[in-house]
C-alpha cells in the first residue's frame, strides 16, 4: 500500500530524515514512534506531498509522490499536527469546502462524517471557538470526508485530556478496521493501545520496525529483576550475581546509605529470584526488596533511542 | 460520487475566499475607504461641479493610485495568512495544484475589487442626469478599471505569497503597483530615444488609452501579460517554499 525507499530530507545542513525504508500493508495501523525532533512530522509531510524529499522514492497505492502528487493526495486523508484549520469559518462551511474541493457530492456525507466524529452538535460554531478536543475531531472529519483508503495522522491525541484521548483512540481503532492508518506519536502507550505495527525512529533513522506484539514479546523474554541489598558494596554483589545462570547484565540503579539497588537482566527460562535470595543468604547480605518486571515498550524505546539503560 | 472539471477546484477556492471576505470586517473597511477616496475625487476635485462638464475623467485618472493602495490591502492576507497559521499545509495536501490555489485567490480578489467599482456607478448616474455623458470613455473607463483591478490583484497575491507577515506583503504589493503606475511620471527625465520603450512598461499609459474609450489589443495584452507573470510567479513561490 505504502512503500518508502531510501527517503532522505535535508533542511540546509540538518538531516531531518535519513535514508528511511519501510513498507506498510493494507489494513495495518502503524505507529511512527520517536522522541520530539526525530523526523516524524517531516516523514509524514513527505508522504502527503507537502514537502519534497531531497532523495528517495515514496509510492502510495499505485502512485508515486514525485510523479502524480494530486492522485496521491486524492487517496489519502491527512491530519497535520497542530490542526491548522481555518479559524474564521463555521465548522459546517469548512467541511463543505473540503468536500467541494475533493469533489464529494453526496449531500448526506457531511452529516454522516459529523456523526462518526461526534461533532454534530457543534456544526454551526466558528472553528476558532472550539476546544482542542473538538478541533481535533473536526480535523479528523476533514481528513476522512472523502472516505480515503489511507489516513495519515500526525500526533492525533496531542493536547487532549485523558477522556478525549481514549475516545480518539477508540475512533482510530474503529476506522482502522477498514483503512490503512499511519499515526505518529511520542507516547508509547498509544502505540500499545492502537497500533498493529510500530516503526521507531530516532534522529531521522529507523531503529526498530516490527509488530507491536513481536517487539513486546521478543524483549518480553528478557526479565528484569530489581533488588535492594544491604551489607555489601556493588562490585562484590555484581561479581556474585554474574556467576548465576542466565544473567546477561547487572547494573546499579540506586542506593541509600549502606543499601545498594541493582538491576539484573536475564533471559533464563526459570525464575532467578530464588537464586538471588540464596546468593544473598550465603554471602550474609540482607535482602530488603526484590521485584520482577517484563521489559516494557517504554524501556525498549529508551534503550533504542538513547542507546543504553537508564 | 465525485464530480470532475478542470476549473472546479479553483472556483471552490475562489468561492471560499469571497465568503471569508464578506464574513469578516476587512471587506467593509476597504469598501468604505475606497468609496471615501473616490468620492473625494469625484465631488471635490472633479471639474463637474465647477464647469458642468459631464465626464468622469478625474475619477479614472486617480484610480491607478487609489487601487495601488486599496488592492494590496484586499489581497495581503490571501496567502500570507495561510503561511502564518499553517493552514497552507492543509490546503496543499488537498488534491489541488499550486496553480489552482494561485488562480482561485487571484480570481477572488478580482471579483472583490470589481464589486468595489459597483457603487461608483452612482457617479455615472449623477453625471448623466445633469449633463449629456459620452458613453464611450465611461464604458472604456470601466473596462480599464476592471483590468487594472485584476492586474493589481495578481500582483497583490504574488506579494502575499512572499511573506507570512501581512504588513510586509501589503508594502511589497503597494511598492510594485505604485512603481508601475508612476513610470509615466518619470518619463520626463529620460532621453528621448528610450522614452517609447519605457512608456510601454508604464501602466498609466495603457490605462489612459483604454479609459479614453479606445480598446486596443496591445493595451489588453499588456495587462494580461502582467497578470500571467504574477500568477506564475505566485505558483513558483508556493512550490519553492516547500
Amino acid at each position: 500500500m505504502i512503500s518508502v525507499r531510501e527517503l532522505t530530507r535535508h533542511y540546509g545542513d540538518l538531516v531531518a530524515v535519513n535514508n528511511l525504508t519501510f513498507t506498510i500493508r493494507k489494513g495495518e495501523i502503524t505507529g511512527l514512534l520517536g522522541p520530539n525532533g526525530a523526523g516524524k512530522t517531516t516523514t509524514l509531510r513527505m508522504l502527503t506531498c507537502y514537502l519534497t524529499p531531497t532523495s528517495g522514492i515514496v509510492s502510495i497505492g499505485d502512485f508515486r509522490v514525485d510523479e502524480d502528487p494530486i492522485a496521491v493526495r486524492e487517496i489519502i486523508g491527512y491530519l497535520p499536527e497542530s490542526v491548522p484549520i481555518y479559524g474564521d469559518m463555521v465548522v459546517y462551511d469548512y467541511l463543505k469546502y473540503v468536500a467541494d474541493i475533493r469533489g464529494v457530492t453526496d449531500p448526506g456525507r457531511i452529516r454522516e462524517i459529523a456523526e462518526l466524529c461526534g461533532i454534530s452538535e457543534i456544526m454551526h460554531k466558528n472553528v476558532e471557538e472550539l476546544s482542542k478536543g473538538y478541533r481535533q475531531r473536526v480535523g479528523l472529519a476533514h481528513a476522512m470526508i472523502h472516505d480515503p483508503e489511507i489516513l495519515i495522522l500526525d500526533e492525533p491525541t496531542s493536547g487532549l485530556d485523558p477522556n478525549q484521548i481514549v475516545e480518539i483512540r477508540n475512533l482510530i481503532r474503529e476506522i482502522g478496521k477498514t483503512k490503512t492508518i499511519i499515526l505518529s506519536t511520542h507516547i508509547l502507550s498509544e502505540v500499545e493501545a492502537t497500533c498493529d505495527r510500530v516503526i521507531i525512529i530516532n534522529e531521522g533513522r529507523i531503529v526498530k520496525d516490527s509488530t507491536v506484539d513481536a517487539i513486546t514479546s521478543s524483549h518480553g523474554s528478557e526479565i528484569v529483576i530489581h533488588a535492594t541489598i544491604g551489607g555489601a558494596d556493588f562490585p562484590s554483589i555484581e561479581a556474585a550475581i554474574r556467576k548465576l545462570n542466565g544473567v546477561t547484565h547487572v547494573s546499579q540503579t540506586g542506593g541509600e546509605g549502606d543499601l545498594v539497588t541493582v538491576e539484573v537482566q536475564t533471559n533464563a527460562a526459570s525464575d532467578l529470584r530464588p537464586m538471588i535470595f540464596h546468593t544473598a543468604a550465603e554471602n550474609g547480605w540482607v535482602l530488603y526488596e526484590m521485584a520482577r518486571d517484563a521489559m516494557t515498550l517504554e524501556r525498549i524505546f529508551r534503550d533504542l533511542t538513547i542507546g543504553g539503560g537508564a | 460520487m465525485k464530480s470532475r472539471g478542470y476549473f472546479r477546484k479553483m472556483l471552490v477556492i475562489m468561492n471560499k475566499e469571497l465568503t471569508v471576505y464578506f464574513t469578516t470586517p476587512i471587506a467593509y473597511i476597504v469598501f468604505a475607504a475606497f468609496l471615501l477616496t473616490t468620492g473625494f475625487y469625484f465631488f471635490v476635485l472633479s471639474p463637474f461641479f465647477f464647469f458642468g462638464q459631464a465626464e468622469l475623467r478625474e475619477f479614472f485618472d486617480a484610480l491607478p493610485v487609489i487601487f495601488s493602495i486599496t488592492v494590496p490591502a484586499v489581497t495581503m492576507r490571501l496567502i500570507s495568512e495561510e503561511r502564518h497559521t499553517g493552514s497552507l499545509e492543509i490546503l496543499m495536501t488537498l488534491p489541488v495544484t499550486s496553480l489552482d490555489v494561485a488562480m482561485g485567490k487571484f480570481l477572488a480578489a478580482t471579483v472583490f475589487v470589481s464589486l468595489m467599482l459597483v457603487p461608483t456607478l452612482m457617479y455615472v448616474v449623477t453625471v448623466s442626469i445633469v449633463g449629456s455623458l459620452d458613453p464611450g470613455p465611461v464604458a472604456g473607463g470601466y473596462v480599464g478599471a476592471v483590468l487594472l483591478g485584476a492586474t493589481f490583484s495578481s500582483i497583490g497575491v504574488f506579494a502575499s505569497s512572499i511573506s507570512k507577515n501581512q504588513i510586509i506583503a501589503f508594502m511589497i504589493g503597494v511598492g510594485i503597483c505604485i512603481t508601475l503606475t508612476m513610470i509615466d511620471y518619470f518619463l520626463f527625465f529620460l532621453p528621448a530615444g528610450i522614452v517609447k520603450a519605457f512608456q510601454y512598461f508604464g501602466l498609466g499609459y495603457h490605462f489612459k488609452n483604454i479609459s479614453k474609450g479606445i480598446i486596443d489589443t496591445r493595451d489588453i495584452i499588456y495587462f494580461l501579460s502582467i497578470i500571467a507573470v504574477a500568477v506564475l510567479g505566485t505558483v513558483k513561490i508556493i512550490e519553492e517554499r516547500r
